[in-house]
């Protein structure tokens, strides 16, 4: 088997994908969080702020799930073709408020009545929300199992999706995303709508912790399959303990008025949260409800070594011009909002 | 079955709808690069009021090209996914690359292009339009690519059997440079030039008329109607390589196009026509022998018909194929006949003085968006019964675990969704191009009153 940096094909691009999709919850997930707050702000003018807070980045952002995507359809058709026929439904409505919460935001400065912007936040705030819940009930549903039959072939049925435990790691998401977004608004404000973000940040890190710790002893105790990794390779407690360790930096920073240094520690704390899910499944990518060790590993799922170390290749040249851009943008727009004729 | 239909429909749908907006963003990416340029090169403000303009009215044509394409990506998997275990090897790295070089340029050069004309310096400001240009012109590149792959396969092998088969590729760049890549890919660049120039043309042949921004408009209009000219000059010798492509490498599917039955006969070339399945015959009028000349410069040499196929490797609805193909073929020769006569006036300086010409140019906007949809339909629907021309028919390429039920909700959902949408579009354009160029802002002053108002409030309860 050819290897990469000592590192084999398939599991590489499980690194890869991995990189990618937090990439993508980190960047698109303060934006996400930011439009779930949208509503809480209640005059126009913050509204536009907040708005114009993610305007110029939010598009850059959600290419890393273009990308993810692409880099899961490359890499593991199998797992792509049975996730997104598998989750049909809730893949359906989470394109449904990607197209939404697209449209709301380049809509919303159009008209000057009440009535369109309102409707506009609303579809807004409500699409953002509803996005960073379903990317949580997903990997849900990925965290327990689906029940597959030898071909891979989902066998279960399309309203399996919405079960309890799915949909309290949807909410933990939501809760993430929100403190997540908090922070990055925090950033990007001053004056009194500053202190009202400030204000809802602490209150929303209460309920994530509790969220966190709620999500934490129910996969302790009902899905013993992801802790046995842990159990079985302590070292590997590590990585809890880091997740943990950021997790208790950010409200600290945050009431130390340093924004900067908590947004950096919820964007670790958010990678790290991954890194425990990419250690509860690898090697595998999909769990098997109706047999563990039916499970699609890497192995099954993975293209052959020529595309894979085609793509490796494809990514080594162009990841690092993505990062030269995301810079680039980011520095264009750095420091606080100021609206100007070319706002939303 | 049902569900094959019913999925089939969901993705034309969904990216004819979607094909409304690349073209649009792709060709006024170009105008936006010559304008900015000129007002770079010469210093004169119009050209920068003139590309500030612009950027406004793609950025709501990018708007809705991001959010429509991303449903394109995960319906592959979501609807097809026998199609996505199948291709996914060959067909999955174009996507990827797409993403990292293309979508990743564009979207993040696009926050500065839209947002950035008083942050960063006017040569910044025109990298940033030129960034977002090739951005949106590679991203056809990987898609058409695949695309084409599907069409004409090239540099891979089938492994494993039966439900079990599917494609691997050996070589890039053979599956890169398919033996139709090349000619597709040039026809959809010149067909979203067209597309870009076209509306351009439209909206300041429509100032003109109203008697607005005269001089403005009549320096845009110029920059326009060249990229037409030329483009509708190019696309005429693209659209005849691609003709020429598939007469070797998809003969059914060129004997769809002229409704050609004969095993092996000489093929006619149609002007217009009415294809008669049934009796295996074409009314019309019709240059004889005509096709075979186009493939071999020969009038009299025998073609394959569509009776040279076995019966279920021939695409069914003829008609339907041979009037998409014949109307976006008469398009392209009217687009032509359009722009020369344009340019013929302009340098006998008469063009603004003609009414009647302008008005055709204010309606013509819709002609370059029905021949790219319907050179499309022509051409996958050419492509039935395979998905993988000669490799994987679209009846075994679909989702095992999706029911009609979940397709039926989802059709539903997306018709109605873009039918908001569209109307929203149309709404927000026809509002764009009545205020005007020099209208910068889309905020209303009221607004602005408003805000101190709220401020004033804030402060006042405060003391
Ligand atoms: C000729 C060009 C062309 C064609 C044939 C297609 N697209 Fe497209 N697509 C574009 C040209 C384009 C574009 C010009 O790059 C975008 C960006 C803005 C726009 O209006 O369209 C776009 C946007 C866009 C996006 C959003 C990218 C972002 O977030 O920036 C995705 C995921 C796709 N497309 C995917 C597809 C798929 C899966 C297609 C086929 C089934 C497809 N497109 C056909
Ligand atoms: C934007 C331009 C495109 C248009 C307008 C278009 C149009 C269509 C239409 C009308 C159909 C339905 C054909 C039928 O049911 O008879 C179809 C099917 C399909 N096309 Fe395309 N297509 C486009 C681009 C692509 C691209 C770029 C790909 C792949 C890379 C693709 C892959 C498919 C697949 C997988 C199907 C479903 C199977 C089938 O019905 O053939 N299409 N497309
Ligand atoms: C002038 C005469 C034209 C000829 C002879 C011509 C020829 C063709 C042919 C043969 C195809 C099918 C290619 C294939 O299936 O592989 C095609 C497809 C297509 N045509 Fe044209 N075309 C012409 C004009 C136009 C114009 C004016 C436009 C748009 C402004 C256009 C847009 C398209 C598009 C978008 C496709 C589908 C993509 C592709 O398959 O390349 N065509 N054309």
């Amino acid at each position: 088997m050819q290897t990469f940096l000592g590192i084999d094909y398939p599991t590489m691009w499980f690194l890869v994908v991995g990189a990618l999709f937090s990439g993508y919850a980190i960047l698109d997930g303060f934006d996400l969080g930011a439009g779930a707050w949208h509503l809480f702000l209640k005059d126009d003018r913050s509204r536009r702020i907040a708005l114009n807070a993610v305007g110029p980045v939010w598009d850059g952002n959600e290419v890393w799930l273009v990308i993810g995507g692409g880099a899961l359809f490359a890499g593991f058709p199998e797992a792509y073709a049975t996730l997104f026929s598998a989750m049909y439904i809730p893949f359906i409505l989470f394109l449904g408020f990607l197209i939404f919460r697209a449209v709301s935001i380049e809509f919303r400065g159009k008209e000057p009545m009440k009535w369109w912007r309102n409707t506009w936040d609303v579809c807004y705030s409500v699409s953002s929300a509803m996005l960073a819940l379903l990317l949580g009930v997903v990997l849900g549903n990925v965290l327990m199992g689906m029940s597959m039959d030898t071909n891979f072939i989902y066998t279960g049925h399309w309203l399996e999706f919405l079960n309890p435990y799915s949909l309290l790691v949807g909410l933990l998401s939501l809760s993430l995303f929100m403190v997540h977004g908090a922070i990055y608004l925090t950033m990007k404000t001053e004056g009194r709508l500053f202190e009202k973000i400030a204000r809802l940040l602490r209150r929303s890190i209460i309920v994530f912790v509790v969220l966190f710790v709620i999500v934490t002893v129910v996969s302790i105790f009902f899905y013993p399959h992801l802790t046995d990794r842990f159990l079985n390779k302590p070292v590997l407690f590590i990585v809890p303990a880091l997740a943990f360790l950021s997790i208790a930096n950010v409200p600290r920073l945050a009431s130390m008025g340093k924004y900067l240094q908590s947004f950096i520690f919820s964007a670790l704390s958010i990678s790290f949260m991954l890194i425990i899910v990419a250690i509860e499944l690898y090697p595998v990518v999909l769990l098997n409800s109706a047999g563990m060790d039916a499970s699609m590993s890497i192995y099954d799922a993975a293209s052959s070594e020529k595309a894979l170390g085609i793509m490796l290749t494809i990514t080594a040249i162009g990841f690092p011009l993505v990062i030269a851009y995301t810079i680039f943008v980011y520095r264009a727009f750095w420091g606080k909002v100021q609206l100007d004729e070319t706002s939303y | 079955m049902e569900v094959e239909i019913l999925s089939r429909l969901q993705f034309a749908f969904t990216i004819a709808f979607h094909y409304i907006y690349p073209p649009l963003s792709i060709g006024l990416g170009l105008l936006m690069v010559i304008m900015e340029g000129m007002y770079l090169r010469t210093g004169n403000k119009e050209y920068e009021t003139m590309a500030r303009f612009w950027t406004r009215i793609f950025a709501l044509t990018f708007a809705i090209g991001v959010a429509t394409g991303i449903v394109m990506e995960f319906e592959f998997g979501t609807n097809w996914a026998k199609y996505s275990r199948y291709v996914g090897d060959v067909f999955g790295s174009a996507l990827a690359a797409e993403g990292i070089f293309a979508f990743a340029l564009e979207s993040g050069f696009l926050g500065v292009l839209l947002f950035g004309w008083n942050k960063v310096k006017p040569k910044v400001h025109f990298i940033a339009t030129i960034g977002v240009f090739i951005g949106s012109v590679f991203s056809a590149v990987w898609i058409v690519v695949a695309n084409s792959w599907q069409q004409t396969p090239a540099g891979y092998h089938i492994v494993g059997e039966g439900m079990q088969a599917r494609a691997e590729i050996t070589d890039f760049w053979a599956m890169v440079f398919n033996p139709s890549s090349v000619d597709r890919l040039l026809h959809v660049w010149i067909g979203a030039f067209l597309a870009g120039a076209f509306l351009v043309m439209s909206v300041h042949a429509f100032y003109l008329l109203r008697d607005r921004y005269l001089k403005l408009s009549q320096r845009t209009l110029k920059i326009a109607l060249v990229v037409a000219t030329v483009a509708a000059l190019l696309q005429f010798a693209t659209g005849h390589q691609s003709a020429d492509g598939v007469a070797e490498n998809q003969p059914a599917k060129l004997a769809a196009f002229e409704g050609h039955f004969e095993e092996s006969a000489p093929g006619d070339l149609y002007l217009i026509g009415w294809v008669d399945k049934e009796a295996q015959k074409v009314v019309g009028i019709k240059l004889p022998g005509g096709l075979s000349f186009l493939v071999d410069w020969n009038f009299t040499t025998p073609l394959p018909g569509l009776n040279a196929f076995p019966e279920d490797e021939r695409p069914t609805a003829i008609n339907t194929i041979f009037q998409f193909y014949h109307i976006m073929v008469a398009i392209g020769l009217l687009l032509i006949a359009i722009t020369l006569y344009g340019t013929i006036q302009w340098w006998r300086g008469k063009i603004f003085y003609q009414r009647w010409y302008l008005w055709v140019l204010v309606f013509s906007v819709f002609l370059p968006q029905v021949s790219n949809q319907f050179g499309w339909y022509a051409a996958e629907m050419g492509r039935q019964p395979w998905v993988v021309w000669g490799h994987l028919k679209t009846a075994d390429a679909l989702s095992e675990s999706v029911s009609a039920g979940n397709v039926i909700f989802s059709l539903i959902f997306f018709t109605l969704v873009y039918l908001l949408l569209f109307v929203l579009f149309i709404y927000l354009l026809n509002k764009k191009i009545k205020k005007g160029p020099y209208d910068e802002s889309d905020i209303d002053d009221r607004l602005r009153l408003k805000d101190i108002a709220v401020q004033f409030d804030s402060t006042k309860s405060k003391s």
